[in-house]
């Protein structure tokens, strides 16, 4: 690991201050850019701990909740409110990761955390995403675990997280201090950037730009799904997984919000998909047909093929389930 | 830099490079060598430790990020005499090697809790309701922990009987 400067921030502003203008990383709870430093695919001169600025509360704001960025992954998906309200943010954080993990890592963290693309990793071979303008060895390498939406002649590199896509689901925001004290807000579409000939910028942050936490609203849909198809049956990322939020009005369908992961570049939902859906009776015509919107936009790299047919069949028993 | 903590009920302060784990700041300047590098990349889980109760993977944290923390390691885990769940162990022989022993016992402790604390799995049906350690649960629970001599039937039962012991008190 390379040597960094270990700063404790007193409180938000002076964290901000802090990572402005240097190399440097904000820690949270640490379990993936500790791994990233070890291997020196990330080396911040600057490392700033906002592990004890109090940002940790999960807090009712009316109709929604508001999650504070060091919220732990295992204190949320336990959350009496989200259980109730927000099953798939629960279930998304429970199949993510081990016991262990959950205990440390946080809602900043897990938005922010870096593919497993193990090109990446490899700091022996060329990567966009780790140094821009290198190359990207995964197109026309072992592409088993890679994105097959959003991609770009550049980077193919996988979001791994589980949390975010039911959080995409869940028309949540992302709450941003900037380094100069102005607060903002983001979509999570707008929050995530697609790789294009940048991939090593991947969400809008800049230098000292703080996440302070993410914002809930009331649940739109009382149908709450999160599937997820991975090798093994605990403890490893997601091949397909998706994250549904229906709800049923006379036998239709009257709001349908669907996220994938396994999928894309970014936490990936397609409005086209969840308008298609929209107003209709569900059917094995209409799952085929917006399955036919979501993976015609899919290109496939060899290794990862078999994503699009798992995918469809992922998603119609998904939306049968959600709409029986 | 210089920080204080709390390593099994003991205050303890040390002056560390920032870049050391809390893993190798047990072994290599603490001299508590229980806890087991594996990995060193939070896959494997033998550097689980108990921090303020709660088990995480002590390889992938910074020491000097633990100022004031409560830290248990498996040296920690009984007074003198063997803890309910370390008994169980040798009972059951829930090892062959004992490499992955320490950090299935910090990770079993903290997992206890968790059951106790009415915490869901993602294997648990419902997400409201009290869990009962039933064999899925346990394996779920207990993923972020391997053992490379596949002693799971071993570790099972001993966790299972201390799990029944202590809920019988």
């Amino acid at each position: 690991m390379r040597p960094f400067d270990y700063i404790r921030a007193e409180d938000p502003a002076a964290a901000r201050s802090a990572a402005a203008g240097s190399n440097a990383a904000f820690l949270s709870g640490g379990t993936n850019l500790l791994d990233l430093m070890k291997l020196e695919v990330m080396a911040p001169d600057t490392v700033v701990d906002i592990s004890r600025l109090g940002l940790d509360a999960i807090e009712d704001d009316g109709d929604g909740l508001r999650i504070g960025a060091t919220a732990t992954n295992s204190d949320l998906a336990a959350d009496m409110r989200v259980r109730k309200h927000w099953p798939v943010l629960s279930r998304a954080l429970l199949a993510g990761a081990s016991g262990q993990l959950r205990n440390k890592a946080t809602t900043g963290g897990n938005l922010l955390q870096r593919t497993r693309c193990p090109y990446f990793y490899d700091t022996d071979t060329p990567c966009n995403k780790r140094t821009p303008g290198e190359g990207c060895s995964a197109i026309g390498g072992e592409t088993r675990n890679h994105a097959i939406l959003g991609t770009s002649d550049h980077c193919i590199a996988l979001h791994p997280s589980d949390m975010a896509v039911a959080l995409r689901a869940l028309d949540t925001t992302v709450e941003v201090e900037a380094a100069d004290g102005t607060s903002k807000s983001y979509e999570m579409d707008d929050f995530y950037r697609l790789p294009g000939d940048t991939p090593h910028r991947e969400t809008v942050l800049e230098a000292g730009d703080l996440i302070t936490g993410v914002r809930l609203p009331a649940p739109k849909g009382d149908r709450q799904i999160y599937r997820k198809v991975r090798d093994r049956a605990s403890y490893a990322f997601a091949l397909v997984s998706v994250a549904a939020v229906i709800r049923m009005e006379n036998g239709r369908i009257a709001h349908a919000a669907l996220a994938f992961g396994g999928l894309g570049t970014k936490p990936w939902r397609d409005p086209d998909f969840d308008t298609l859906l929209t107003g209709e009776a569900p059917s094995r015509a209409l799952f085929d047909e917006a399955a036919d919107v979501l993976l015609g936009r899919a290109v496939s790299h060899g290794g990862d093929d078999f994503k699009i047919p798992m995918a469809r069949r992922v998603l119609r028993a998904v939306l049968e389930e959600a709409t029986q | 830099m210089k920080f204080s903590f709390t390593v099994n009920r003991r205050s303890r302060s040390l002056d560390l490079d920032p870049r050391v784990s809390l893993l190798d700041a047990l072994r290599d300047h603490l001299g508590l060598t229980g806890t087991k590098k594996g990995c060193d990349h939070g896959q494997c889980g033998a550097c689980t430790v108990l921090v303020n109760g709660r088990r995480i993977n002590s390889c992938l944290s910074l020491a000097v990020a633990h100022e004031g923390d409560e830290v248990t390691t498996v040296e920690g885990l009984s007074n003198g005499t063997l803890s309910p769940l370390q008994a169980a162990f040798v009972e059951h022989d829930g090892f062959q090697c004992g490499f992955c022993t320490p950090g299935q016992l910090c990770s079993a402790t903290g997992m206890l809790g968790e059951i106790e604390a009415g915490w869901p799995s993602h294997i648990s049906a419902s997400l409201d309701g009290e869990y009962e350690l039933s064999q899925d649960e346990l394996s779920e629970r207990m993923s972020g922990n391997l053992c490379r001599c596949s002693c799971y039937p071993g570790i099972n039962a001993a966790i299972r009987q201390a799990a029944e012991t202590e809920r019988d008190t």
